[in-house]
């Protein structure tokens, strides 16, 4: 395993919802990244983000990590739940809510 | 680098030829679109597994030439 997927597996390991973004919760920095957070802040639960922007080798790692080609990615108890479309789409469904709930996390619907 | 929706979706509906494909374009620039794909080959995976197989008709455009592309996926009712 590369240093960057051991970096990659330990921040995922070592937070219960993790968002690896582009830009910050207050200044995200692309339109996907900036729904992620919505809907994050919406549920109102704890989360930890990346600004892969300020860190090239996470920003290229994640992509392998995950084997998935875009920026946001969401991660909850280590595992990869997918970009913005996919948590909106778990969201309205409200299997996000479900999701969390399930890994002792009250998000609010 | 610009996209025309007519060549995302004749990229998906190679790999996809059952595809029912919705594109909008949602900022008139050629650039920001929206995509809606139904599939019977989406049947029964997850969704991280039907965004997958949309990226892989796309070739490896995704986050590369093919920025911001909102996906949304279904099965046939």
């Amino acid at each position: 395993m590369s240093d960057t997927n051991a970096r990659i597996a330990d921040i995922v390991n070592s937070n219960d919802v993790v968002l690896f973004m582009k830009g910050t919760p207050l200044f995200p920095q692309c339109g996907f990244s900036s729904r992620a957070i919505a809907i994050l802040d919406h549920l109102e639960v704890p989360y930890h983000t990346v600004d892969v922007l300020q860190d090239m080798e996470i920003r290229q790692g994640i992509k392998a990590y995950s084997d998935w080609p875009t920026i946001p990615q969401l991660y909850v108890k280590g595992e990869f739940l997918g970009g913005s479309d996919i948590m909106m789409e778990m969201y309205e469904a409200g299997e996000l809510q479900a999701l969390l709930s399930q890994n002792g996390m009250a998000a609010k619907g | 680098m610009p996209m025309p929706a007519d060549q995302i979706e004749a990229l998906i509906r190679a790999a996809l030829p059952d595809a029912q494909i919705t594109i909008t374009d949602l900022a008139g620039d050629g650039d920001h679109y929206a995509a809606h794909v139904v599939s019977a080959s989406f049947a029964g995976k997850p969704r991280i597994a039907q965004h997958k197989l949309v990226f892989a008709a796309l070739g490896g455009r995704m986050g590369g030439e093919l920025h911001a592309l909102q996906l949304t996926t279904g099965v046939p009712t």
